[in-house]
Order: structure tokens, then sequence, then C-alpha cells
């Protein structure tokens, strides 16, 4: 297949050189990434045990939480559901058998989207530098590249966010193009599709972010422009400001949200995410115990809790039977946080200088106000919540949490201070609603867990301690999630729906403490920026063994090393140009044209490759290989237009313009030449390989490995 | 001949008073008691140790910076003839009678006190007036946080004193530009931007803000002087040139300097050494270079060695073996081979050593004369005092299930042979047929049947492994990471009983002094690399605050409490100063926005000139703020009040220019004019009596409990009040 596709390829691409037929060159082009992007493939790779999963999950409407935005799962679940695949897939590892599970769909949709950046580029490129055989040289380095046809041949994220992002960008260059015909449809149409675009890319992971910017920056500098543009009355300058506030700013918000309301619509069972939300969040769904239940709103001595702490996937106050060890803190009854519902997570309200049973039906019902001291007796062992000035298990600068005291007989150091978050003295405590926090009265410590997994004699749970820190963190805040108390009404925990504002900022508040919660393990191997533009290591995606069939993602070394070198080319060529033109260097027509194309056009990809780059050296979570591919379809961009100008500018310095046409022509040629052949060379790492590894000498991939660090 | 002595010999000198009297308020402000309280406060704990470690020349570690700052404290503990000997453990402990206070606390106190001059001459170079200038040293004289953070030995005023100091040499430079290029002024003003950035880099990381930004003004008042037609080619790039050398490779060479005379100071070993590599630690008086000094350079085959993970984290620790064996079931259930175990050891102990044997031959000595083992060759590895090899196989190990256990092998004849034979790779060797050495190479151990790579992997094993670490066999080795390199740190070459006597004449080891391989450059970029990418666990305190914080002043820093009466000392801002450096810097930025949207429209407010002046001002003062504050919103370390104080001096400066500008340009009537100044006057005396009332917590006087709670403006504030 891919013989043939080359041989053809070249005939078209020398056809369509002399006779410039854009419209086939593109139709051309669409077919051709089509062709060498499909590849069928059996095994399950890589994170399509993730996104496959949580396409799944929208099939089966369980609610599953996630550090990206909904938007690209969901259209994999879509895609998955139109093509008949039924969610029962267990996606458990990575390399296991679809069997008979219709999975072409998702991979097919994701495989057309990655086939689309191919278009897109070339008619951004074709759109800012005016020029057919650069748009035709990116267009090739898309299409031979090996990681970019890896990665959107299985169902991942990056594909789908790589396809809005490049149409961001194609519609703004288009947007721009149009700029001498404002509020024409075309441009209305480009303005809005930028739009459309740009919540497409936030929707899918936050990296999209970076294409927001790019696209901001580009407006406001449009907007500058027009503002100077003397001509132009300040009406007209209030309706391009709206426009574009309509078009970019309030269009992709809705759009966004609308994301999140079908997200949230779709999932509403219950299922594997629910621990990382709020209780009030927990009530939506279908299937939880939180759902249509209904308690007591307000908080009375003699209830019987469960508290939850507020730090994401924070876990129940837990405490049972057994003993802190000899020599961690004093030999007293555990006190832990526990992800799990459990009976030994039930606690009773009590008053603090009162032993009274307060379950009599008879006495008075009493409510729990801000500022009380209380007493937290455990239910099942009959302990009291209980701190002390040892230091506790983990975090040594805090106080041991323990359960002390019989049957509710303790000390001094049992009273706790509740405090509601932003209330004052006197108000009542409100189930599931009240940010609490409970004070130490003898240390003025603050109860809390530091999210710290204790060793094997507390059953791996999650440390409590008390801190002396007194700052407001999710840490030391805690909510009540049951409340059983048969002397007060209940009232449905629908009034407590949380509103649609309200979710949103929830679920984006859990997304970035997600995100930023992936962090590096000491010990472990990660991937740095500076690999990435080098292409020093890719990214294993499926089988290790030498049976097993293997593919790697690795980008083709000549694409990646020629835009490399290009990046430093295009900065020289452009300071260069810049300086001459500062200095008032007297240039021709032709110059002037080349310096714009490398000044404006070369300069919108270019800083669209810093804003996509750059980021991740700021970033402390775990950065994989392929999160440099958005900046990898600037860089080729780039590519094209640099070695375009080059070609053209050394080419005017030949006389007869039919000897400057073909150094010129031949100079491009030979360019997508190498790279046909570099991808013939590399191709086996994208449509997998069998046998020996390279390190072998009897591999066919054995004299490709160039670099010691790559692993095929 | 005489004739010279025709004219008398005058000497005109011009002495602006106004500096001369802030700067004597100034030295009263910061000096007057300077050795009040004699105790430990704050942060000295933290940098006094060093100031010990340099007194008795013992090397350490410090990953909060580079050195000059702790030099510049040392300096002033030599110069008052400070010996180090204190314990520096508790805030507030007594000082003892040797311990100089004064001159410890002198060298900042003269840096913040000369922060007001420079502040004063600042705001003439930007061309404001001297009532403007005078106002900006006024304010910056009366700011609390900036006096309390000068009297102690502390580095954040050092720092500023070195920004300031690089902002006015650059303006003076810049404004000596414009008519004496090249000229003796002109290159010494030059020098000294790029002398005071590289200082204020030296001192505190945080410089390196200022630089950037100095750097960016610089590019683009360059990039302004290449539209000049006037300027020929050739004198553009002499002041390229000239640029280029004092703002970037004066600065770089007088960095390296620090960290020379940082290890030049302090040759002897001591308690961070186990941080450096086993090469780094051998160059230093002490310590280990006792135990390598003249143990042979290269290994050869029968050489004992023992073998140091590279890492050293999360503590520095060696090979080890002993007697016990894997159980044969873990806690979860998974099997073990029950071999014996390998484990990585924090101590020094008779079990961590090897022998590199041949795998060909029987012999556990070196013949004569040595083989030495060279890249690529294949060994076994035999532990010392058991003689077991050291084995690997396809059995998932105790704590890292991914990876192969590493075991010493014995025989239980269960059909599961050894595989003991491990291939060296001289990770930085220079050529393929490179010798293994002691100390400075470092070394991988692939095995040879499944290419797994020994590696620790950083886990501590439970009760039956001792609590030592975990080493194992990494299958995926994903390229290189320093867990998985070793270098051989003790060694000396096997000789066994009954040759004993042969052996002692057989050959006399090559000496070697490693100090003298270890470049200084070699050095430089070890401890460099170290001090950047040393984390400490991140350490919460009572008084960290996040960035947020500062701009209101919503948060404090009790720096030293009186053990019996209510004198306590603050970090604590003058509240008029910080509200109204906020509202200097929003008032600027709004009208800038609304002059620049005017000016696009070709609407001139303002004279052109006046307007460079508001630009050049704001690109300083605000620009100084920016890169001051805002970093410290992606910064993930624990973070304290007095990070904000260059970011606030500039904010300071920013006040006058905009009071000037105002009165200058929107005040047009008298009326107005003088209902102006009446305004400053009053805005003045309240900062004056703000001053006033947070001075007892600034300089530590004694005060009832009702004053304290009288300070205690806002609820935030942590003011502490015994309880009766």
């Amino acid at each position: 297949m891919y013989a043939l596709s080359l041989i053809e390829c070249a005939a078209v691409t020398l056809d369509t050189m002399k006779n410039g037929r854009k419209k086939t060159t593109l139709d051309f082009l669409t077919v051709v990434s089509i062709a060498v992007g499909c590849s069928v493939f059996i095994f399950s790779s890589w994170d399509e045990t993730h996104f496959g999963k949580m396409g799944s999950y929208y099939i089966n409407r369980t609610f599953f939480f996630d550090v990206h935005p909904p938007l690209g799962k969901m259209l994999i679940g879509l895609a998955g559901y139109l093509s008949g695949y039924d969610g029962t897939f267990p996606f458990q590892k990575p390399g296991d058998r679809y069997e008979q599970h219709n999975y072409m769909g998702m991979r097919g949709f994701c495989a057309f989207l990655g086939s689309c950046l191919v278009p897109f580029a070339y008619l951004t490129v074709l759109e800012l530098s005016k020029s057919l055989p650069a748009a035709l040289l990116t267009a090739f380095i898309l299409i031979f590249d090996t990681g970019c046809i890896t990665l959107s041949q299985y169902i991942l994220l990056d594909p789908i966010l790589m396809f809005f992002l490049m149409g961001a960008v194609l519609s703004m260059v288009k947007c721009n193009s149009c700029a001498d015909r404002p509020f024409s449809a075309s441009w209305w149409l480009w303005l809005s599709l930028t739009g459309v675009n740009l919540a497409g890319a936030m929707g899918v992971k936050f990296v999209g972010l970076f294409v927001v910017l790019l696209v901001g920056l580009n407006t406001i500098y449009d907007l500058w422009d027009l503002l100077g543009d003397l001509n132009l009355s300040l009406v007209m300058f209030g309706k391009h400001f709206l426009a574009r506030v309509l078009c970019l700013i309030l269009l992709p918000l809705t759009l966004y949200m609308a994301m999140f309301a079908v997200h949230f619509a779709v999932l509403n069972k219950s299922g594997p995410g629910d621990g990382f939300f709020s209780s009030a969040f927990q009530s939506q769904l279908i299937g939880n115990n939180l759902h249509n239940v209904s308690i007591p709103e307000h908080l009375a001595y003699g209830s019987v809790v469960t508290m939850k702490n507020l730090r994401m996937a924070g876990g129940y106050l837990h405490s049972h039977w057994h003993l802190y060890p000899e020599g961690v803190g004093a030999r007293q009854q555990q006190v832990t946080a526990y992800l799990h519902k459990d009976l030994n997570n039930l606690w009773i309200i009590k008053k603090h200088d009162s032993n009274t049973d307060l379950s009599d039906s008879s006495s008075p019902v009493e409510f729990v106000r801000h500022g009380d001291i209380i007493r937290l007796e455990h239910k099942e062992t009959s302990r009291n919540l209980h701190s002390h000035q040892h230091e506790a298990p983990l975090t040594r600068k805090h106080f041991q949490v323990t359960g002390y005291g019989i049957n509710g007989t303790g000390d001094s150091n049992d009273f706790w201070r509740i405090e509601v978050v932003g209330r004052r003295t006197g108000k009542l405590i409100k189930v599931l609603r009240s940010k609490i926090r409970l004070m130490h009265v003898a240390t003025g410590c603050i109860l809390g867990s530091t999210g710290k997994t204790l060793p094997k004699w507390g059953w791996e749970q999650v440390e409590v301690t008390c801190t002396p820190y007194v700052k407001e963190t999710p840490n030391s805040l805690w909510n009540f999630e049951d409340h059983i108390n048969p002397k007060l009404p209940n009232i449905s925990l629908d009034v407590l729906k949380p509103s649609f504002a309200e979710i949103l900022l929830e679920s984006h508040m859990v997304m970035i403490r997600g995100n930023s919660g992936l962090k590096p393990k000491d010990n472990e191997v990660t991937s740095k920026p500076w690999h990435w533009p080098i292409n020093y290591q890719g990214l294993r995606f499926s089988g290790v063994n030498e049976t097993d069939y293997r593919v790697y993602l690795l980008g083709n070394p000549v694409v990646w090393w020629l835009n490399l070198f290009t990046i430093g080319l295009y900065l020289l060529i452009a300071i260069s140009t810049a300086v001459a033109l500062k200095r008032g260097v007297q240039l021709t027509s032709e110059h002037k044209e080349l310096s714009r194309v490398v000044l404006c056009g070369g300069g919108q990809v270019a800083l669209g490759w810093l804003l996509h780059y750059l980021p991740f050296f700021m970033m402390g979570r775990v950065l994989y290989f392929h999160h440099y591919f958005p900046a990898m379809l600037f860089s080729s961009m780039l590519t094209g237009i640099t070695w375009d100008t080059l070609l053209k500018f050394f080419s005017q310095f030949l006389s007869p313009s039919t000897k400057a046409r073909r150094v010129y022509g031949v100079g491009i040629l030979a360019l997508i030449l190498l790279i046909m052949y570099s991808f013939y060379l590399f191709h086996p790492l994208s449509y997998g390989m069998i046998g020996p590894m390279a390190s072998d000498p009897s591999s066919p991939m054995a004299g490709l490995r160039w670099m010691d660090s790559w692993e095929f | 001949m005489l004739g010279f002595l025709k004219n008398p010999v005058v000497v005109t000198a011009e002495i602006n008073l106004n500096l001369v009297v802030l700067t004597v308020m100034g030295l009263i402000s910061r000096l007057w008691g300077l050795s009040y309280p004699r105790a430990v406060v704050f942060d000295e704990v933290y940098y006094g140790q060093f100031v010990s470690l340099y007194m008795k020349r013992i090397f350490f570690v410090d990953d909060s910076g580079p050195p000059l700052g702790h030099m510049l404290l040392a300096l002033g503990g030599y110069l008052g003839g400070f010996d180090g000997n204190f314990l520096w453990n508790r805030i507030g402990a007594e000082y003892s009678m040797n311990v100089p206070v004064w001159s410890l606390r002198f060298l900042p106190a003269l840096a913040g006190a000369l922060c007001i001059p420079l502040a004063y001459q600042i705001l003439v170079e930007l061309q404001f007036s001297h009532c403007a200038a005078l106002g900006a040293a006024l304010l910056i004289l009366l700011e609390n946080s900036l006096i309390t953070q000068s009297r102690f030995m502390l580095l954040e005023s050092i720092l500023i004193f070195f920004i300031l100091l690089a902002v006015l040499s650059y303006l003076k430079f810049y404004n000596l530009q414009r008519h004496s290029s090249f000229s003796g002024g002109w290159w010494f003003w030059l020098l000294l931007t790029g002398v005071a950035c590289s200082c204020a880099v030296g001192v505190k990381y945080m410089g390196l803000f200022t630089y950037m930004l100095l750097l960016a003004i610089a590019g683009l008042h360059f990039w302004h002087m290449l539209g000049d037609r006037n300027l020929s080619n050739v004198s553009l790039v002499c002041h390229f040139l000239a640029r280029g050398l004092t703002l970037l490779v004066i600065p770089v060479a007088m960095y390296l300097s620090f960290f020379f005379v940082h290890l030049t100071l302090l040759y002897r070993s001591g308690p961070h050494d186990q941080i450096m590599t086993s090469a780094f630690q051998a160059s230093l008086e002490g310590g280990l270079a006792r135990i390598t000094q003249g143990q042979p350079l290269e290994v050869a085959y029968g050489s004992q060695i023992t073998l140091r993970n590279v890492l050293g984290k999360p503590m520095q620790c060696w090979l080890h073996s002993h007697t016990n064996t894997y159980p044969i079931r873990y806690e979860n259930g998974r099997g073990s081979s029950h071999q014996q175990q390998v484990t990585c050891y924090p101590f020094k102990d008779v079990n961590n050593w090897w022998i590199v044997k041949d795998p060909g031959m029987q012999q556990l000595v070196v013949s004569n004369p040595p083989r030495p083992v060279r890249h690529g060759h294949i060994v076994q590895l035999v532990h010392g005092i058991t003689t077991r090899y050291l084995n690997t196989h396809d059995v998932a190990a105790p704590l890292s299930p991914h990876s192969q256990e590493v075991s010493c092998y014995i025989d239980y004849n269960i059909s599961m042979p050894a595989q003991n034979l491990w291939r060296v790779e001289i990770v930085n060797r220079e050529s393929d047929t490179d010798v293994w050495k002691t100390i400075l190479s470092e070394v991988r151990f692939v095995h040879v049947n499944t290419s797994a790579v020994l590696k620790l992997s950083g886990a501590s094993l439970p009760e039956w492994g001792y609590r030592q670490l975990e080493v194992v066999g990494e299958k995926l080795s994903k390229g290189y990471h320093q867990s998985m390199v070793w270098n051989v740190e003790e060694h000396r070459y096997g000789k066994s009983q009954e040759q004993k006597e042969r052996e002692v004449e057989l050959h006399s080891p090559t000496r070697m002094d490693i100090s003298k391989n270890l470049s200084f450059m070699a050095k430089f970029t070890e401890l460099q690399w170290k001090i950047l990418t040393l984390k400490n666990e991140d350490t919460e305190h009572k008084y960290s605050s996040s960035a947020l914080d500062w701009i209101t002043m919503d948060t404090n820093i009790a720096y030293w409490l009186h053990p019996t009466s209510g004198a306590q000392i603050h970090l604590l801002g003058n509240v008029c100063t910080w509200a109204s450096a906020n509202i200097a810097a929003v008032v600027y930025t709004c009208l800038s926005l609304w002059y620049l949207i005017r000016r696009r429209r070709k609407i001139y407010d303002i004279p052109e000139d006046a307007w460079q002046l508001w630009v050049s001002a704001g690109q300083i003062c605000v620009g100084g703020w920016v890169v001051n504050y805002l970093p410290f919103f992606l910064m993930e370390k624990t973070l304290f009040l007095y990070h904000y104080l260059p970011a606030l001096t500039f904010q300071i400066l920013l006040i006058p220019i905009v009071l000037q500008h105002l009165s200058d340009h929107l005040c047009r009537s008298l009326l107005s004019k003088s209902m102006f100044n009446a305004l400053i006057v009053a805005w003045f005396s309240s900062v004056c009596f703000a001053y006033r009332t947070f001075s007892p917590v600034t300089y530590g006087e004694p005060l009832s409990v009702a004053e304290l709670k009288d300070l205690r403006w806002k609820d935030s504030w942590n003011i502490l009040i015994r309880k009766q």
C-alpha cells in the first residue's frame, strides 16, 4: 500500500506543481493522509485502555472522573455508539485482545480526525505564505511523520485535540485574510468557526488553553491595528470589538458549558468517579447512596453522622478497634480517613459536659451551633475522638489523633470546638452544605487529613492528624454526609441540589487538583520537555517482547531534526530580516513580500510553537512525549514556510528566471523525497514491528536505531 | 617650570545635603540598637549555621540559593572575630558572649540603609523632581517591613540593595548614552550594572528576575538605536559587543567566581557530604578522602569494592547483602525466590564489600599485572562475606512487582539456574575501551540474560529487610536515570592469605589524588546542579503565606518574642504605604491604558517628553514589581511575606512618580494644585503615623497586652499575646 501511494504521490506532486491545481491537490492530500493513517491493529494499546474505557462509560452512562474536560471522551463514546460498540469491553490492560468487540468505529473516528490535520495545515500554510510548494512541503511532513500517524491510529484524545487546534488556527488565518471585507458572510463564518474550534480544543484537554492564548493575542493585535486606523469611526470599531467578543468569547463559553451540561446529563449513574466529588454532587447520581435520600437538615446533639474530608478523594473520618503500634505516639486506638462507606465511619455527637443518653425520645432536641464545644464518640467502639501533643505517625509536625476513653468517658482532650467556615457564632450547622472544622480545645490544633497513606498496621488507610497550623485548606475542612436522628424531620436532599454553575465550578476544581496531583515519583524516569524536539525518546504503545507485535511512538527522525534545525534557521532569518528593515535597507518588491511572509506568517506560527512548548517547562506534573505533538504541528508549518522562503530568496540571485524556478523546484522536491524515503525506512514504527529488538543485528530495524535512547 | 603653581589648587565639591541627611537618617533607623535582641531571631537560626560552617571551613550545601549572600554574612562574622562556636538550634535562644551580634547584623543593616539614597537617585535619574525623589526615599525610610528585614542577619536587604544598585547604574548609563558614549563614566556605569546584577543573582536566585528585566530593557533600548540611521553599522556592532560583554559575560564570570571562593573557603568535609558524589567527597579534607587516599585507581578482576548508588536519594547507600533470605511469601501473598537478600544500605558496613570476578576464572585475587575491567566487559560480582554471586531472574521484586528481584544466588536445586553475569557499562566513558575507575567512573550493570539494569527503586523494605532500601533489576529501562548508576567508592586489590607475602611486593598501587582530578568546573557543575535539584520535603510553616496575601498584607511573621515581657518583633509593613503603593499601581495602569488608547487615535493628552518619562518610569517600577511578584504564583515552594519585599520596593518607588504626574498634568488650576499639595501632606503624615504606631513591633520595644491588642488591625495578623 505504501509503495503504491508513494509513487502516486510523487507523480501528482510534480503534476500539481506545474499546473497549480490547488483543489485537486487538497483532495488528493486528504485521501493520502487517510490511507496512510489507517491500519488495522487488534490489540488495545497504552492509553487506549484509559480513553476507550471512558468511551464505554458514556455508553453505559456511569459517572467517572478524569483530569481532562469531557468533549474528547464524549466524541469517542459517540463514535463508538454510532458504530455499534456496546461498551462492554473491559479495557483492563494494554495488550488485551479486542476479540469480537466492535472497536473500529472509535479508532476510525480518531484516525479520520488525525488525517484532517494534513489538509488543515496545508490550507493554513497556503494562506500564510501564498505559496503552494510551502503548503505541500508542510503537508508531506505531516503525512509522513511516523509520530503523527501512530498517535492518530488509536483511541486517544490527542488526534481530537489537534483537530480542533488546527481548525482554530486555520479559521483564524482565514478570518485574517477576510479582513479587507469585514462583516461579510465568509468573515462571520470563519470568525465563528474559530470560536467553535476554540471551545472544542478547550473541551478536549486544558492544553487547548494555549491555542486560546494564540487566538487571543492575534485578536488583540488585530483590534489594535483597527484602533490605529483613523478612517474607522469609533462606532465601527465598537462593532468590530463586539463581533469578536461575541464569536471568540461568548460563543466558545456557551459551547463549553453546553458540553459539560451534556456530560452531566449523560452520566447520571453512580460509578467509579463518585468519591472525587462532594456529597451534594453525589446526591445527583442514580445508584449513589445519597441519591434521593432524605435526612434531617440541621445537626443536633445525639445525631449519628459521618464526616467527609473536603480534600479531593478525602475519605470519611474512621476508627477501628486496632491500636497504634508500639513507638508510634501513644498506644491508643487508631483514627484514620477511609475512602469507602463503612459502619466504622459513624460517630455520635455529644455535649462535652454531659453523657446523658440523648436518644431518649422524651428529651428535647438541641441543635449544635457554630462555636459549640462538642465531643465525638465513635459509635462502634464508644471511644472519643482525642488528640494530644504526641507527634502524628507520618507528619511529624502535627499531633496524633486517637480514639480514647471507655464508653464515652474520657478527658478534656476529647473536646473539640465546631466551627462553620464563614459563619458567625450561634448559627445552626447544615448537613452536607456547611464546611466545618474541628478545633481541639486544649491545644488549639485543627483536625485534618494529610492524604498520606499509613503503612500496613494502619490498613493502608489515610493518616488523620491535628495540625497546629491554623490555615484554611481543604485538608482541614469537613462536612457531614450521613445524618441519622429519629427525632428530627427528614427533608429531601433535592433542596440541596447544586446549581449547574456550582457543579461546573466543582468539577473544574477537581480536574485542576487532579492534574496537579499527577506528580512524578522520586525514582521514576520521566520525559523532560527538552527531550521532545530532539526526538530523544519515544513512547512504547504496545508490545514489549520480541514475539509481540510492537508499536512505538516516535517521530520520523529526519522530519523532526529538520524541524529542529529549521527553528534555529528561522530565528536567524527573522532576526536578520527585522534588523535589515529597521536599518532601512532598500528592498525589491519580491524581497518585501518575502520578508512579510517571514515576519507575519512565520511569526504567527513560531508564536504558536512557543505557546505550545514553553509552558511545559513550568509544569510540575508528569509529562509525556505526546505532549509535544501540538507544538510539532506548528513547527512543521514553520519548516514549510521557512524553506520555501529560503529557496525563493536564493534562487532569485540566479538571473534567468527559468533557471531560478528550476533550482527552486528541485530544492523543494529534494526535501519531499528525503521525507518520503525516511518514512519508508521508519514506517514499521507505526504500523507495527515483529521480530527481534533493534539492538539485535538480525532485526530489520537494526541499522535504524540512531540514538541509544530509542527502544524499539 | 613651576607654572602650574600659578593657579591655586581649587576643589569644588557639590554635596546634595538631601542625600546626606537621608543617608544619616537611614543609618540611624537601621543601625540603632542593632545588637538588641541578643537572641536568635527567626531565620538567623538558618543562616547562622552557615556562618558557623564558614568560620570552621566545613563544606555544606544550601538549596536556597547561591553562596554570595552567605559569604557576605560570614564576612561580618569574620570581621567581628566570630569563631563559629554557637549551636543554632532554636529561635529565641540567647547568644553566648563569643557571638559578635553587632557585626553579624551590620552588613545587612548597612545595605538596608543605603537603599534610601539609591531610591532617591533612581527617581532623579528617571528625571523626576527632587521633591519626588525625596518622597520616595522617605517612604523607603519609613517602611517598617524593610527596617525589620534589614536589622537582622537576613539576605533580603542585601538583595534589594544590589537590585536597586543595578537599576540605578543602568539608568545612569542610559542617560550618559545620549551625549557621551564610550566615555569613562559610560563604561563605569555599564560595568556596575553587570556587577550589581550578578551580585543580586549571587545573593538569591530572585535577583534573576530583575536581571532579566534589565536585559529586556537594554535590548529594547538597543532596538531603538538600530532604528537610528545616524549611527554607523560599525558603531552599532561596538555598542552591541560592549553590552554583551558587560551584561552577559561579566555577570557569568562573577557568578562563577562566587562559587570559586565558596569552594576554596570550604575545604573540610561536613554534614552535607553524602549529598555529593564520591568524587566530590573525596576532594574534601577529612571524611571520605581519608579512606580513599592511596587506593588503586583502576578496578581489576579480583578487586574488592564497595558500590555506591549515584542518585543519593532518598539517602546515600551502598549495594549490600546479608545472610537473610527473602521471605517465601510476602504479606500480599506473592512468592519470592527465597534467596539471599540484596539491598542498598545507608551505612558503611563490612557487608557492603563485593569482589569483581572474571566469569572464566576461579580466582578471587588480582593477578600480576592486574587485568583492568573495561567498558563492556562481563563480570560476576561476589559478595565478600558470604561469597554468593549477585543474581537476578524473572521473579517479581518485593515492592516493585514490575521489576525483577535481585538476590545473591543460593542453589536450591529447583531448576532455577544461576543468572549471575553482568555487563559493565561505563556511563561517563570517553571511549569504548575506557577502564573502570574508582570513584570517577559511573557504571551501569546490565544483566546479560535478561538485559535488566541494576537499580535502586527508592522504596524501603519492610521489617524482614530491616527497612533497608530495595534494589531491583529494571527490565524496561527508560533511558538514563541516576538510580541505575553506581560508582566504586572504596577499593583495594584482593590478596588471599597464602599469597599475601608475594602480594606485598607485587605492585605498588597507582596512587591517586582525586581532588586534583576534579576540576573547578566539574565541582561547580555538580554543586550547582545539587542546589537546583535538591528538594527538601515541603515544609509546612506556621507563618508561610500565599502570594495573594501579600498585596493586602493579610499575613505577618513573628520574628522574635521576649521570653518574659510582651516585647516582640514582627515583619509587618507600613499599612499606609502598602495601600498607597497598590493604589499607585492601579492608577498608573489605568492612566497608561487611557493615554495609550487615546494616542492610538492621535489624541495627545500630555506632551511627548512627559509621555516618554512616564513610560520609562513604568518600565522600571511596574516592570520591577511584576517580575518580582508574579513568578511566585507559579512556584510550589513554601512562601513567606519577606519574598514580596523586592517587589514592594519597586511599587513604593511608583508612588511619588504617580503623585508628581498627577500634580503636573492633571491639576491645572492653582487652587487644585494647592489642594493636591495639602492632600499629599495629610497623606504623608498618615504614613508617619503608621510608622510610629508599628515601630514598637519593628524595634522590639516592650508593650502591654492592651497595646498589643490595639495593634492587631487585621484579624489575620498573628500578634502574640501572652496568657495572663
